[in-house]
């Protein structure tokens, strides 16, 4: 990587994007550190993908400082793009061309060489498992493969910095495993990444370090492992009672003898360092659920308790 | 001065990756040749009818104190006229369903691709084939001894340039449609602009007040700038049509640059 790759990657200062007059990213300040994976949670409408393209430099800011690669998008954009690798939400796919020809005709809009596109090519294909569907059109492809497709074409400029969102929605879990191997590997060489997810598991594998958005705005960041730490007990206890169950209810004994409980549609948690002793607890108060499950905390978790949300999965 | 260098000048912005469009487009319609072939043979089949049919019944034409048979007077103003008709379907149909549905832009916008190189690569990639029949077009003529004048040779650059120019208009104009029954305001344009620009008759048979209107259509300017090149009859007065079709292209590749960069920055 060159100097300027050292630069620091991304860095936002008051960042706002408003629709007419509706602010879908809020004032908001992140900094992305070289060869560092930074990500993205929220719920859907919380203003991910918006920021994702004014770092792309196809969405003009409203307010606010921004700066890739310590350059301005609105000014730099085109200089700034032939350094980035861009996996949007919807795939945008050239359905006029074919698998192979899509990967070289985007490879010359970044002006390089036939030849080097063509290397690049044949060792991407392999890696996305598509060899075999090289010379197919695009449209017949499966979802999946397709997504395989547009991750492929993200990275045939080598970029120092990739924006993936959402990039493994719709893949199967093979599929899942060898993209973030991939990452994995693209980082270990000084990319840096900054992605989406509704997937926690992933942003757990992935990310050093995540922000959480709500509302268009930022509610806290820190890495996985941090946030975890800050926002929840050791454990949660997860209880399903029978349909007829008033949970409001039930969750009102729970929380009369002081432990913490969250309600969802079909069951509720209750966040312990001792998951055992609630557990037992919630017998002695009369609660019978048809089951009980005893986990560690997870992002889902802290993703629950800051924006009062279960993930919306493949959002 | 390259292609790329002249374009840059004309169009602030602009870099030289209109050329990656432009070859993108063509890699998507090779195996679109059986319209191309077709669109070839158009320019034989509107001249054999006019001069087997039309001709016969309208005699000849005087213009200037020459007369011509009707379709020597008649065939500039097609090969005009073919290459307006050719660069506004190019540009209108194709860019609409681009610019609305597909999201090929959106993709080319992921890269150093500009909207301007794009716009632009669009203006010259619908020339292109409008080049292909405005050469075809001529050659014909020359075939069915319709040319009189070494000028002549200056028509295809000519043809060239109403065909960006109203590439330019119609990038422009498709911009800020919105439905496929929009794209009929082009054709009805298009019908007008056909009729009433001197092209079926000399400007001097419309009366004097027409005479003025129709120096406002674009077209009449291509068509008197290509009859006047075919036939041998060049004056100063076709640097003026020359200046209005290179004032379209400006102006108009300029509006679809800025519109496409707002359609596609949002
Ligand atoms: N071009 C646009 N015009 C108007 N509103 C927009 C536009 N793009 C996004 N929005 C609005 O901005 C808000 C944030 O959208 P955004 O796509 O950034 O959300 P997201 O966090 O990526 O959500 P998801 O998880 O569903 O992908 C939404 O309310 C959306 O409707
Ligand atoms: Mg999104």
């Amino acid at each position: 990587m060159d100097d300027a790759g050292l630069s620091v990657p991304v860095a936002a200062r008051g960042l706002t994007k408003t629709f007419g007059s509706f602010r879908a990213v809020d004032d908001v300040d992140f900094q992305v550190q070289p060869g560092e994976a930074f990500g993205f949670l929220g719920p859907n409408g919380a203003g991910k993908s918006s920021t994702m393209r004014m770092i792309g430099c196809v969405s003009p800011r409203t307010a606010g400082d921004l700066t890739v690669f310590g350059l301005d998008p609105t000014r730099d954009g085109s200089t700034i793009r032939a350094r980035l690798g861009v996996v949007p939400q919807e795939d945008a796919l050239d359905v006029e061309l074919n698998v192979r020809e899509n990967l070289y005709v985007y490879g010359r809009f970044f002006d390089l060489k036939r030849s080097e596109i063509r290397r690049r090519t044949e060792e991407l294909l392999e890696f996305t498992q598509l060899t075999e569907r090289a010379d197919d059109r695009v449209e017949p492809l499966s979802g999946g493969m397709k997504r395989r497709l547009t991750i492929a074409r993200a990275l045939i400029n080598q970029p120092d910095l990739v924006l993936l969102d959402e990039p493994t929605t719709g893949l199967d879990p093979q599929a899942r495993h060898l993209v973030w191997d991939r990452l994995y590997r693209l980082k270990q060489q000084g990319a840096t990444l900054i992605l989406t997810t509704h997937y926690m598991d992933e942003a757990e594998q992935l990310c050093d370090r995540l922000v959480v958005m709500d509302n268009g705005r930022i509610v806290d960041d820190g890495s996985p492992r941090a946030l975890i730490d800050r926002h929840c007990t050791k454990e949660v206890v997860e209880l399903r009672l029978a349909a007829t169950t008033d949970l409001e209810r039930s969750a009102g004994h729970l929380r009369r003898d002081g432990l913490e409980v969250e309600v969802l549609p079909d069951r509720i948690l209750i966040y312990a360092d001792d998951g055992e002793a609630a557990l037992s607890f919630a017998d002695g108060v009369g609660l019978r659920p048809e089951s009980a499950l005893i986990r560690r905390s997870t992002l889902e978790d802290v993703f629950l308790a800051l924006t009062g949300r279960t993930l919306v999965e493949a959002g | 001065m390259n292609a790329s260098g002249v374009v840059a000048a004309l169009i602030p912005g602009s870099s030289h990756r209109w050329a990656h469009v432009v070859a993108r487009n063509y890699a998507s319609t090779r195996s679109a040749w059986f319209a191309t072939v077709t669109g070839a043979f158009e320019p034989f089949l509107f001249l054999a009818s006019i001069g087997i049919g039309v001709s016969v019944l309208v005699g000849d034409v005087d213009v200037d104190g020459r007369t011509y048979d009707y379709t020597t007077f008649v065939a500039p103003a097609m090969l005009a006229s073919a290459a307006m008709n050719g660069a506004i379907t190019e540009a209108s149909f194709n860019t609409f369903g681009k610019l609305r549905w597909h999201r090929i832009y959106h993709s080319m916008t992921a890269t150093p691709l500009t909207p301007t190189d794009i716009a632009v690569g669009e203006i010259v990639y619908a020339q292109l084939r409008g080049t292909l029949y405005s050469t075809i077009f001529l050659l014909a003529m020359v075939v069915l001894g319709l040319v009189e004048s070494w000028w002549a040779v200056l028509a295809l650059p000519a043809a060239v340039l109403i065909g960006v120019a109203f590439s330019a208009a119609g990038l422009a104009v498709v911009t800020v449609l919105r439905t496929w029954q929009d794209i009929d305001l082009i054709v009805f344009g298009q019908m007008l602009l056909f009729l009433f620009s001197a092209t079926f008759y000399p400007l001097s048979v419309y009366p004097e007040p027409i005479q003025m209107v129709a120096q406002l259509s674009p077209l009449f300017h291509g068509a008197n700038l290509c009859r006047d090149l075919v036939l041998g009859t060049v004056g100063w007065y076709n640097l003026i049509n020359v200046a209005v079709l290179l004032g379209m292209t400006v102006v108009c590749s300029r509006l679809a640059a800025r519109r496409f960069t707002s359609l596609l920055y949002k």
